[in-house]
C-alpha cells in the first residue's frame, strides 16, 4: 500500500483565488493511497519545501504529489527537495492546478472539482511510478564537425583549442566555404580573405583536427556521447603530400569548365586550385569533366606531373569514425535566379547575384577587383541594386528574411562607388534592417556619405533594352512610379538551406523548419541544439545570419558540444520504453514505430537501448501485445488516471 | 429544476506543444470552461487508442488529444503521425459502435498557441455540450 | 470416476468437432472421466441436464444469443465445480458476437421473416399456440455474449476451433482434478502466452512499412515473408499464440480467433494502433495528412477486421445511440 502525500499550494491568490485549496487537500486526504495532505502559501518557498520534507519523514511517506503550478515550473524543485530527504525523484509528481486550472477558470466550485480531479489523477499515477535511477553512459570525447565554411571552422577550432579531437569534413575540395568568395565584409569592410585564411591554416595546422575536405558523411547511427559515422572520401587523383601546386597540369588539361568558386564568371581546368589559399592546399582531379583515366585519350596531367602525384587508380573511401557530439554547420545556398520571373530568371547576363558581384569587386577574382558587366565587359556606369530577390514575399517566393542583404546591399553599393567613382548606384528595399554593432552607422555612412539613391519600394519588373536593363519599380515614399536604365542589376537573392543541408537532414535524420533549414529545440533558449541529443546547429544552416551571428554560434555549439563530450558519463532521462521479454512476440511493430532506431529484434524478442531511447511512448501506443510499456506512463497507469479523472463525486 | 448538461472531457495532451499550449493559455490568463480535465503525455503518439475507448466506456462524454504541428514540429519526429493515422481509422471505430467521432478531437496546439488552445477548448466543450452525453453501455441488457 | 459436461449453446458444434479429433486420445477422457452430457454426441435435452446432480467439469461452447442459452449456460455454472469456456464464441463472443454492431434483434427478424425467400411475413412469437398447445420460444437477445460476463468462468480455451494441443492441455487439468491434484488458478487461459508472431517463423524486413493495404485475395502473398510487410492484415501481433499459425501455414494471415495476447485489454483497438503506426511509416511528412487519409480509407471495416472474434468483449462491445 502507497503512503502518498498531497501537498496543495495556495500561490498567493494565483490558485487559492479560483480553487478552494482546504477543499482540495480534505478531498484528496480521504484517497485510498493518501496518508496526508495540507495546504501552504507558497509550497515552492524554503518554508514550504522543509514542509514536505518534514511531512515526509514524519509521516513515513513513499509518494508525493504536489498540487500547484505546472511541472515546467518546479517539477525539479520538488523532486530534488524531496530526494535530499531519501525519496527517489520519481515518486514525486505535479498536479497542475495553477496554469490549467485556476488561471483558466473563474467557478470556484467548478474550479475546486476539477483541481479534486487533477490531483487525483496524479496520485494514480505516481503510485504506480517505478523510482527510477538516470541512465549512465560513456562518451567518446571526439566532436564531428560537418561543414567548413566559417561556422565548421569556427567551431573546430574551438573544440580543438579546448584539447579535444575534431573531425572535420567539407564535401568541396578546399575549407572556407562561402565567407572565403567574398571581397570586403561589413561594417568594416576588412577584406574577407584576410580575416579568414588565417582560420584557414590553424585548421589544417592543429593535430587536434582532422580535416576531411571532398568528403561527406553518409551514415550515422548511435545516440548522443557514441556515435558512429561513416565518411565517404571522394577520390581526388592527386597526392595532397607530393603535389607541389607548380600548375604543370592545369597548364596542360585540356578541359575547360565554369569556375563553381567564380561563380561561373571565370573559367577553370579539369584538373584544379580551386583558389589560391585554398586548404588543403592541393590540385584535384575533377572526374566529372575529366576525358577519362585512359592514357589514350588523354592522361597530360599524369605525363607532365614530375613529382607524381597524380595517380588515376585511386577509389572513394569509407571511413568509419566514433564521436560522442555532431556540429551541424552545412551553410546556404542562394536562392536560385531561375525562380525570379520578374527579373527574367536568370537569363540575362546583366542580372547577376550578390555572391557573383563579391567574386566581381574581388582582387583575385575574375576580374582581378574590377566591375565589369558580365556580357560585354564594359565598366558599367549605372547600377541598380535590388534587396529582399525572394526574400520576405510570402505569396510568390520565401517567407522570412534573409537578414544579411541590407547590410551587403550598402557594402556593394559601397564598393562600386569605390572602384567607379562617376558611377551611380541605386537601392530598391523594402525597409532597412540594420540591427548590429555599428551597422545602422555604416547604412547611415552608405546613405549620407556615399551618395547611393535608397528608393523604398520593390521593383516589378527588370527586362532588357538594347544596351541597357530597363527596372521598373514603384517609390513608395512618394507614390511615384519609377524607370530606371541601368547598365547592371544586382539582386540581394534570399539565403535558403545549402544543398548539403537538405542532404545531411536525411542522413542524420533531424529536425528541419517549414522552410528546411534546422530546427533548433527552442528559438530562445536552446538556439543551438538540435531536438535529437547531440546535434548541435551553427551558421546558416539553421537560419539566414550574418558572420559575427555565425562566429557567435560556432562557438556557442561547440561549448554545449565540448559540455557533452567534456564529461566522463552522460546522464539519461530514465523514463524510457520497456519490453516485458515475457509478453513480447517479436513482431517488431515497435522497431518499426521508433523514430530512433533504439528498439531491435533480439533472440526473439524487442530490446530497448535506454540511452537512445528518448521516452515518447509511440511504441507503447503501438504495441499489439502489450509487451512494450513506457516506465512511469504504463497502460494501468493511464487507465486508473482515466477513471479517476471520470470516477463520479 | 432540470439540471444543465456538464459535459465530462479527457484531454491527452503531449509535453512539448499542446501541454505547454495549454501552460501559456493559463499564463495568459485565458477564460475556457473548466469541463476538461489534463492527462499529460510526453507525445500524443502514446495515446493508445484503448485509452480512448476507457474514457467513453467510463462516461467521458469527450476525449481530446492535443500533439505538435504537422507535418515536422513532433519533439519526437512524427509521433503527430502515428497519432493522426489512428485517429483516422477510429473516428470510423465510433461511428461503427455508435459512438459520435465528433466526440474525439484531435488537434495540433503549439506551445505559443496558448489563444488557440482556450479557443479550441471553447469549441468542443460547445460542441460536445451540444451533442449530449455520451451513451453508456447498460448493465444487463441483452 | 469424474463427471464431464460438454455443453453447446449458440454453436456451430466445430469445437465439438474439435474435440472429436482429437481421435483416439479421446479414449483416455474415458479412463478418468464419465460425460455426463454432451448433447451433440447423444440425445439430450434440457430435462438431462436439469436430472444431473452435479458436474466436475464442463467445457461450454458457442454464442448465448438468446434466454435459452443463458439459462442453460447458469444451470451449468450451477452444478459445475470447474467451467471452462471453450473455443471462441465463449470466450469472447467470437464471430456471432459482431452481432453486436446491429443490435437490433428486430432487423433480424425481418430479414428473416420478411424477406423475399420467405412465404409467410409472421413473426413467431415467444409464446404461441399451435393445435391447442402453447408453445415456447426462447427469447432471441439483441446482443451476443460472452460466458464470463454472465456467469464467472475458471479456465478458458480460445480458438475456432481449439487445437488439439491445447485439448491435450486441457485434458492434463481435467487428470490433476481426478487425482485431486494442483489446478492451473483460476482464469488461466490454455493457450500460448505471448503474441501469435512468437510462433511464426516468417521473416520480417528490418522495418516494417505498409505502403498500402490489400486483402488477401488482392494479392499472391509471399509464403516466407511477413504478412504486414506485404500490406495483408494480419492479426497475429494482437493475437494470443497456440494455435502452432494454423491459417498462416496455409498462406492465409491470421484472423485473431485466439483473442488478445495476455498484455492488453482490448485487442482490435490494439491492432488497429499497430497496423495504422505502420502505415506509410517512411513518408509521413512527405503524403501528409490527406495522404494518409487516402491510404487508411482502404481500411472500410475496422471494427469487423479488428474485433473479429472479440467484440462482445471489447472495452466497447456494442453498438450504442449517440442521439442519431
Amino acid at each position: 500500500m502507497a503512503r502518498v502525500g498531497v501537498f496543495v499550494c495556495h500561490c498567493g491568490f494565483n490558485i487559492a483565488g479560483t480553487v478552494d485549496v482546504e477543499k482540495v487537500a480534505e478531498t484528496l486526504g480521504k484517497d485510498k493511497d493518501v496518508v496526508f495532505s495540507t495546504t501552504y502559501k507558497y509550497m515552492c518557498s524554503g518554508p514550504g519545501q522543509t514542509l514536505v520534507q518534514e511531512a515526509i519523514k514524519e509521516h513515513r511517506l513513499d509518494k508525493v504529489i504536489i498540487a500547484a503550478c505546472s511541472p515546467g515550473m518546479h517539477e525539479a524543485t520538488f523532486r530534488s527537495a524531496a530526494e535530499d530527504v531519501g525519496l527517489n525523484p520519481y515518486d514525486v509528481e505535479i498536479a497542475n492546478i495553477r496554469e490549467q486550472c485556476s488561471w483558466v477558470h473563474d467557478d470556484m466550485e467548478k474550479g475546486t472539482e476539477k483541481a479534486i480531479k487533477i490531483a487525483r489523477s496524479m496520485v494514480r499515477k505516481v503510485v504506480g511510478n517505478q523510482p527510477l535511477e538516470p541512465v549512465k553512459v560513456g562518451v567518446t570525447p571526439k566532436v564531428l564537425v560537418i561543414g567548413g565554411g566559417i561556422a565548421g571552422i569556427q567551431a573546430a577550432l574551438d573544440v580543438a583549442d579546448a584539447g579535444y579531437e575534431v573531425i572535420l569534413v567539407e564535401k568541396e575540395t578546399s575549407i572556407g566555404g562561402h565567407m572565403a568568395q567574398l571581397s570586403e565584409t561589413f561594417p568594416t569592410l576588412d577584406c574577407s580573405q584576410c580575416i579568414l585564411t588565417p582560420k584557414m591554416v590553424a585548421v589544417s595546422r592543429n593535430p587536434k583536427i582532422k580535416l576531411m575536405t571532398y568528403s561527406e558523411v553518409i551514415d550515422i547511427s548511435g545516440y548522443v556521447g557514441n556515435f558512429k559515422v561513416k565518411i565517404k572520401e571522394k577520390p581526388r587523383y592527386v597526392d595532397p603530400e607530393k603535389c607541389n601546386l607548380c600548375t604543370d597540369c592545369e597548364d596542360v588539361c585540356p578541359v575547360v569548365v565554369p569556375n563553381e568558386f567564380d561563380m561561373g564568371l571565370s573559367i577553370r581546368k579539369a584538373i584544379y586550385l580551386p583558389f589560391p589559399q585554398a586548404v588543403p592546399s592541393t590540385y584535384t582531379l575533377d572526374m566529372e569533366k575529366c576525358l577519362g583515366l585512359d592514357p589514350i585519350r588523354c592522361g597530360k596531367c599524369i605525363e607532365v606531373c614530375d613529382v607524381e602525384a597524380i595517380d588515376y587508380d585511386v577509389h572513394p573511401k569509407i571511413i568509419e569514425e566514433e564521436v560522442g557530439a555532431i556540429i551541424v554547420a552545412t551553410g546556404y545556398d542562394l536562392y536560385p535566379k531561375n525562380m525570379l520571373g520578374e527579373y527574367g530568371y536568370g537569363e540575362d547576363e546583366d542580372i547577376i547575384n550578390g555572391l557573383e558581384f563579391e567574386r566581381m569587386l574581388s582582387a583575385s577574382g575574375p576580374t582581378k577587383g574590377e566591375v565589369r558587366r558580365p556580357s560585354d565587359g564594359k565598366v558599367p556606369k549605372r547600377v541598380v541594386f535590388i534587396q529582399c530577390a525572394g526574400s520576405r514575399d510570402p505569396d510568390n517566393h520565401l517567407p522570412y528574411c534573409s537578414k544579411i542583404c541590407c547590410m551587403y546591399t550598402a557594402k556593394h553599393a559601397m564598393l562600386y562607388k569605390h572602384h567607379v567613382e562617376d558611377g551611380e548606384a541605386y537601392i530598391f528595399y523594402i525597409d532597412i534592417r540594420a540591427a548590429g554593432k555599428g551597422y545602422e552607422e555604416f547604412i547611415h555612412r552608405a546613405m549620407e556619405e556615399e551618395r547611393i539613391v535608397y528608393l523604398r519600394g520593390k521593383p516589378s519588373k527588370v527586362f532588357r533594352k538594347g544596351e541597357k536593363l530597363v527596372v521598373w519599380g514603384v517609390d513608395t515614399l512618394l507614390g511615384e512610379k519609377i524607370e530606371i536604365e541601368a547598365d547592371l542589376v544586382v539582386l540581394a537573392m534570399a539565403m535558403v538551406p545549402g544543398k548539403g543541408t537538405g542532404e545531411i537532414i536525411d542522413v542524420l535524420n533531424c529536425a528541419a523548419d517549414e522552410n528546411e533549414f534546422l530546427k533548433e529545440v527552442h528559438p530562445k533558449l536552446r538556439p543551438v541544439e538540435s531536438s535529437t541529443p547531440g546535434f548541435f546547429l551553427a551558421g546558416a544552416a539553421q537560419a539566414p545570419k550574418d558572420i559575427p551571428d555565425t562566429v557567435a554560434q560556432a562557438s556557442a555549439a561547440a561549448s554545449k558540444a565540448l559540455s557533452v563530450i567534456g564529461q566522463e558519463y552522460l546522464e539519461h532521462e530514465p523514463a524510457v520504453a520497456q519490453v516485458d521479454e515475457d509478453l513480447c512476440s517479436g513482431c517488431e511493430v515497435c522497431i518499426s514505430v521508433c523514430p530512433y532506431g533504439a528498439i531491435s529484434p533480439v533472440g526473439g524478442h524487442a530490446e530497448v537501448n535506454a540511452v537512445m531511447c528518448e521516452g515518447c511512448g509511440s511504441c507503447a501506443a503501438a504495441c499489439p501485445s502489450g509487451a512494450m510499456t513506457l516506465k512511469n506512463g504504463t497502460q494501468e497507469q493511464i487507465f486508473d488516471m482515466i477513471r479517476s479523472i471520470l470516477q463520479e463525486g | 429544476m432540470k439540471k444543465v448538461f456538464e459535459p465530462r472531457i479527457v484531454a491527452f495532451l503531449c509535453n512539448w506543444c499542446a501541454y505547454s499550449g495549454a501552460d501559456l493559455a493559463g499564463v495568459s490568463r485565458l477564460k475556457y470552461p473548466p469541463n476538461v480535465v489534463p492527462i499529460r503525455v510526453m507525445c500524443s503518439g502514446r495515446v493508445d487508442p484503448q485509452f480512448v475507448l476507457e474514457a467513453f466506456r467510463e462516461g467521458a462524454d469527450g476525449v481530446f488529444i492535443g500533439g505538435c504541428h504537422t507535418p515536422s514540429d513532433c519533439h519526437y519526429v512524427n509521433g503527430n503521425f502515428k497519432t493522426y493515422k489512428r485517429k483516422i481509422v477510429m473516428d470510423r471505430m465510433l461511428e461503427q459502435i455508435g459512438i459520435n467521432p465528433r466526440r474525439l478531437r484531435l488537434e495540433w496546439v503549439s506551445a505559443s498557441e496558448g489563444k488557440k488552445f482556450a479557443e479550441v477548448m471553447d469549441e468542443f466543450i460547445a460542441e460536445v455540450r451540444k451533442l449530449g452525453p455520451v451513451p453508456r453501455m447498460k448493465e444487463g441488457e441483452r | 470416476m469424474i463427471r464431464i459436461a460438454i455443453a453447446p449453446l449458440g454453436s456451430c458444434s466445430g469445437c465439438d468437432v474439435a474435440i472429436a479429433d482429437i481421435g483416439e486420445d479421446f479414449a483416455d477422457i474415458a479412463k478418468i472421466a464419465e460425460i455426463v452430457y454432451w448433447p451433440t454426441g447423444a440425445d439430450l435435452k434440457l430435462e438431462d441436464l436439469e436430472a444431473i446432480d452435479y458436474i466436475d467439469i464442463t467445457l461450454s461452447h458457442g454464442s448465448i444469443r438468446t434466454s435459452e442459452q443463458e439459462e442453460i449456460l447458469k444451470l451449468l455454472r450451477k452444478k459445475s465445480k470447474v467451467m471452462v469456456a471453450f473455443g471462441s464464441c465463449a470466450c469472447f463472443g467470437g464471430i456471432p458476437g459482431l452481432v453486436n454492431l446491429s443490435p437490433e434483434r428486430e432487423d433480424v427478424m425481418r430479414t428473416a421473416y420478411e424477406s423475399i425467400s420467405t412465404d409467410k411475413g409472421e413473426w413467431p412469437s415467444e409464446k404461441s399456440k399451435i393445435d391447442g398447445k402453447i408453445l415456447t420460444l426462447p427469447k432471441l437477445y439483441n446482443l451476443g455474449h460472452s460466458h464470463d460476463s454472465l456467469v464467472e468462468m475458471d479456465y478458458y480455451v480460445p480458438g475456432c476451433p481449439p487445437v488439439e494441443s491445447q485439448i491435450r492441455d486441457l485434458l492434463g487439468v481435467a487428470v490433476a482434478y481426478s487425482k485431486g491434484g494442483e489446478l492451473p488458478p483460476k482464469g488461466t487461459v490454455i493457450a500460448g502466452a505471448r503474441a501469435l508472431c512468437d510462433e511464426c517463423d516468417r521473416e520480417k524486413p528490418e522495418k516494417i512499412v505498409i505502403d498500402r493495404f490489400y486483402r488477401p485475395h488482392e494479392k499472391e502473398a509471399d509464403p516466407n515473408l511477413c504478412f504486414l510487410a506485404q500490406g495483408i492484415i494480419c492479426m497475429g501481433p494482437a493475437t494470443r499464440s497456440g494455435c502452432g499459425t494454423r491459417c498462416i501455414n496455409a498462406n492465409m494471415p491470421c484472423r485473431g480467433c485466439f483473442g488478445p495476447p495476455p498484455g492488453i485489454r482490448d485487442q482490435g483497438s490494439k491492432m488497429l494502433s499497430a497496423i495504422t503506426s505502420l502505415l506509410a511509416a517512411d513518408r509521413e511528412a512527405e503524403l501528409g495528412e490527406e495522404g494518409l487519409r487516402e491510404l487508411l480509407e482502404r481500411i472500410s471495416d475496422p471494427t469487423g477486421t479488428f474485433y473479429r472474434f472479440t467484440l462482445p468483449s471489447a472495452i466497447i462491445n456494442r453498438r450504442l445511440n449517440d442521439g442519431r
